[in-house]
């Protein structure tokens, strides 16, 4: 009967804290956006139509990566309402790296390492009530991280 | 799949660190010369006590072993803190942390 008692709490821990999760996944992946391999072709396809330059953005990412393969990105947005933030590579063969869809109690913070194909620009763009806001920063990649 | 967790304040910092090539589809292997098939984590889900905080959506750009940190506001010790990944074969991985 203890045996049972266990077993079942046990499942029951298992569903909420693994299995549900997974099954969660909520976005569709923007395949028409990570496929496309003009900056515009991604912009379109994630709805960016009008974008304005915003200094309440901040990227963190090096002037010079000696590996492309390991570009570190730190980006904390100070823009009220940021729903989402994307980060571009110009000048990878399909420019759009990433997506992130944030709740209101998650801070608009992310550290992350992206892959740099060759010396390019790297813009953050940050969706908030609706609008795009966007920085950037070039980013000088010694030995480039897609191919090899 | 490891995680790590600190409380500041009522801030969670996570920090997660995944497993997987991420492959570009664009590398070969240096002795056969095949190009190796596409291969990333298409999708990462964040649970703070099993709601959804941050949902990701990546490319095959994301590096190797992909690193990711960020914070959630309105923690605080016994809440658990939840990381979900699906790559593009649609193979899965999960990993869960108790804050302290």
């Amino acid at each position: 009967m203890r045996a049972l008692a266990f077993g079942s709490a046990y499942v029951a821990t298992f569903a909420a804290g693994w299995l549900r999760p997974v099954q969660l996944l909520a976005a569709q992946w923007n395949e028409a956006a990570f496929g496309a391999k003009a900056v515009a072709d991604a912009l379109n396809n994630i709805g960016a139509t009008s974008i304005a330059d915003s200094d309440q953005i901040q990227l963190k990412a090096p002037e010079i990566a000696e590996n492309g393969a390991i570009v570190p990105v730190e980006i904390t947005s100070r823009i009220p309402g940021t729903q989402t933030i994307y980060i571009i590579a110009d000048k990878n063969p399909q420019p759009l790296v990433a997506i992130f869809d944030i709740a209101s109690n998650t801070e608009p913070f992310i550290s992350t390492r992206i892959k740099m194909g060759e010396s390019s620009k790297v813009r953050v763009l940050v969706k908030a009530g609706g609008k795009f806001y966007v920085t950037s920063q070039e980013v000088k990649v010694t030995i480039g991280g897609c191919g090899g | 799949m490891k995680i790590r967790a600190q409380i500041r304040g009522d801030v969670a910092d996570v920090k997660v660190l995944m497993f997987h090539p991420m492959e570009t589809g664009l590398r070969k292997d240096p002795i056969t010369g095949d190009v190796i098939p596409l291969h990333f984590i298409q999708h990462v889900v964040v649970f703070h006590n099993g709601t959804t905080v941050l949902d990701a959506q990546w490319s095959q750009a994301v590096s190797k072993n992909p690193f990711m940190n960020f914070r959630i506001r309105g923690a605080k010790p016994g809440d658990k803190i939840a990381v979900s990944w699906e790559d593009n074969k649609g193979e899965k991985a999960s990993i869960e942390t108790t804050l302290e």
